[in-house]
């Protein structure tokens, strides 16, 4: 319905161009904020430019949703495809690209007190100019339909996240390690992927993601492109932190700046696992032999062990957003189980929940940003109390560290219970065992935190009472109410996901 | 067998650097030599494209005189050529990706200079010392404070 309104209301050219605007817009704004003379009016540009984005990729989600399994496919410099490049936006990447300009919305809102306060004011313009980079980078990997094309917007976005990462070395030094070690990390990892595409490349002679797909039934068996799609999953799953290669998350999460850590997290890893999902599903057909045998013997005990290791390791934290930085591998473990199933089920399982931890995961690193900024809290001891003295944002905390649990009427039971009914579909149910086991360990990482803050007394009693600036708490409620919400009707994200799931998996089909 | 190996020699060497790139980008202590790892490792995938580009007998992808388009520009056909050429995406790619390594270079030899400046040392082992050093300093610093240390 509203989404109607907008396809309605939008003026002509919207509707045309919204492909490849969506990325332009944010891209041709951030040398503009380099230039601006005052760190307000950057501001002030960096939400046009995301609030813009966020327009067009709700004008796409009406054009797609007009018409069932279809997409809207957009030749970059009127060169046909699959000669030129492509934007491709069907209904899986349409719901990715609401998603991260949606939630690159709300970060920019509550961008300002944040960062005023971390930077004292210093050369903020070019701190936004490297966020609208970065945000336009991952709407570019969301959106294009060529293989090599998504490599470089995923370097922009990389290379701007080192910088933002960086950036938090104002309050702790530890963040220039934590960025040196993830642009090691993340090159290597792009680096694989140019690798996979290198060899698909010799192999199919193209690079144009659905020409690849309608010429791989006829090389099935193929070593070269076999060995394509293992780079390109380490690759992705190096960007995505996949289990073992999560090294670079933790520390870049707990010492890069609030603001970028919820940016990050809410978005970056999103746009990894977008990319292994159309690769795996859209690409390759996962009824070839030894990608079926690729989902159940290795992708699926990498998720399982995600989830158990690092929802062990969340617990024995005491810095909160190192904390919250495990769990976040852990949920990418949820999502790459749903993945790893393979049917429409699965991938739509994984994608309500890459969705959902999304607004979890955002409002709880917005939470803790607003605490960070108003009492210099870090450790789970800091925050011991504050239940008391800032009960709006804990409020909303709390909401968020319950739906990342699974509580019942909460967005994360509704996707943890489809992951639940995908995996007994396929008669795993010891995948459902370590399911149930993991949320039982995130009841107690979440629990930790939840009982200091509501339960103990604060360490030294604090005289005033101090809530986070109005600026953060908006947003942030805005995503605990999603939280709540989405819990109790979950129709319009299961409804993103399965249309996403239907049409991941059916461009793939032998045409 | 020998036919096999040798026939691929150049991407023998190929491989045999890039895994000398990889290995010094993961073990190297110094942060300087880790840049250089990694930094082999992207050339290396550059010679990687160029060598899949190769076609026998064929020469670099820029038009020698006697193929120069004489009519309409682009009225020429592959079959119409005198010579033969490399296929020339991947070279165009190759540009792309260089400019991306130069980025990532000059970012991180970017960064190492604010790590200098903040820790005196571009060491990993001597970084990753006096990290420790201040968690433990913060460590007593809390305990003393009051309240019980969580694990």
């Amino acid at each position: 319905m509203i989404l109607e309104t907008v396809l309605v209301s939008a003026p002509d050219w919207a509707v045309r161009h919204a492909a490849v605007l969506i990325v332009v817009v944010p891209m041709l704004l951030a040398p503009l904020l380099a230039l601006s003379p005052s760190n307000r009016l950057a501001w002030v540009l960096t939400i046009a430019g995301t609030a813009a984005a966020f327009w067009f990729s709700l004008i796409l989600l009406a054009i797609i949703q007009e018409v069932p399994g279809s997409a809207i496919s957009y030749a970059l410099g009127n060169w046909p495809p699959p000669i030129g490049i492509e934007f491709r936006i069907d209904a899986l990447n349409a719901m990715i690209l609401v998603l991260i300009t949606g939630m690159g919305m709300l970060a920019s809102i509550f961008a300002w007190p944040t960062l005023a306060a971390e930077f004292r004011g210093e050369r903020l313009n070019l701190f936004l100019c490297a966020f609208l980079l970065c945000f336009a980078g991952l709407a570019g990997v969301a959106a294009t339909g060529d293989a090599f094309n998504l490599f470089v917007f995923l370097e922009v976005s990389s290379l701007a996240t080192y910088v933002l990462v960086a950036m938090g070395a104002g309050k702790d030094r530890r963040a220039l390690p934590a960025a040196f070690d993830y642009l090691i990390m993340g090159t290597l990892g792009a680096s694989f992927y140019v690798i996979g595409v290198g060899l698909i490349y010799a192999a199919t002679g193209t690079l144009n993601m659905a020409d690849i797909a309608a010429q791989l039934p006829a090389l099935s068996g193929n070593r070269s492109v076999q060995a394509g799609l293992a780079f390109i999953i380490v690759g992705l799953g190096l960007k995505a932190a996949m289990w073992p290669l999560h090294q670079w998350l933790p520390n870049a999460y707990a010492f890069a700046p609030g603001f970028v850590a919820m940016f990050l997290s809410a978005t970056a890893t999103k746009v990894a696992l977008y990319a292994l999902i159309r690769w795996l599903f859209t690409i390759f057909q996962p009824e070839l032999a030894f990608e079926a045998a690729l989902l159940k013997w290795v992708l699926a005990p990498l998720a399982m062990a995600a989830m158990l290791i690092c929802s062990v390791q969340a617990i024995f934290q005491s810095d909160v957003r190192r904390m919250l930085a495990y769990s976040s591998v852990a949920q990418v473990g949820y999502i790459l189980l749903g993945i790893s199933v393979g049917t429409a089920a699965g991938v739509s399982a994984g994608l309500l929940h890459l969705f959902n931890h999304s607004l979890m995961k955002g409002a709880l690193f917005m939470a803790v940003a607003g605490i960070c900024l108003a009492y210099q809290a870090r450790t789970i001891r800091d925050f011991a109390g504050l239940g008391r003295s800032a009960p709006f944002t804990m409020a909303a905390f709390g909401i968020a560290g319950l739906s990342l649990i699974g509580v019942p009427l909460t967005a994360g039971f509704i996707s943890k219970m489809q992951l639940g009914y995908a995996l007994l579909d396929q008669g795993w149910w010891w995948a459902v065992a370590v399911l149930v086991f993991a949320s039982f360990l995130a009841v107690f990482y979440i629990g930790r935190i939840l009982q200091a803050v509501f339960f103990e007394p604060p360490l030294n009693p604090r005289k005033n009472n101090k809530e986070a600036p109005l600026l953060l708490l908006i947003p942030l409620w805005i995503l605990a109410l999603a939280n709540i919400f989405y819990g109790i009707d979950a129709s319009f994200p299961a409804g993103l996901a399965a249309d996403g799931a239907a049409a991941a998996l059916a461009l793939g089909a032998p045409q | 067998m020998w036919d096999i190996i040798l026939e691929r020699g150049s991407y023998w060497a190929i491989i045999g650097v890039m895994m000398i790139g990889l290995y010094i980008a993961f073990s190297a202590e110094n942060l300087i030599k880790r840049l250089v790892g990694l930094s082999m490792f992207q050339t290396t995938i550059c010679l990687f494209y160029v060598q899949l580009s190769n076609v026998a007998n064929a020469t670099a992808p820029i038009l020698l005189p006697d193929d120069m388009p004489k009519g309409a520009y682009g009225a020429e056909r592959v079959a119409d050529l005198a010579h033969a050429y490399s296929n020339p995406l991947p070279h165009v790619l190759m540009l792309t990706a260089i400019v991306v390594g130069v980025a990532t270079l000059s970012l991180g030899l970017a960064l190492i200079v604010r790590i200098n400046e903040a820790y005196a040392t571009i060491e990993a082992d001597e970084i990753r010392a006096s990290d420790v050093e201040v968690q433990l300093a913060e460590d007593a610093d809390a305990a003393r404070t009051g309240g019980e240390v969580v694990i």
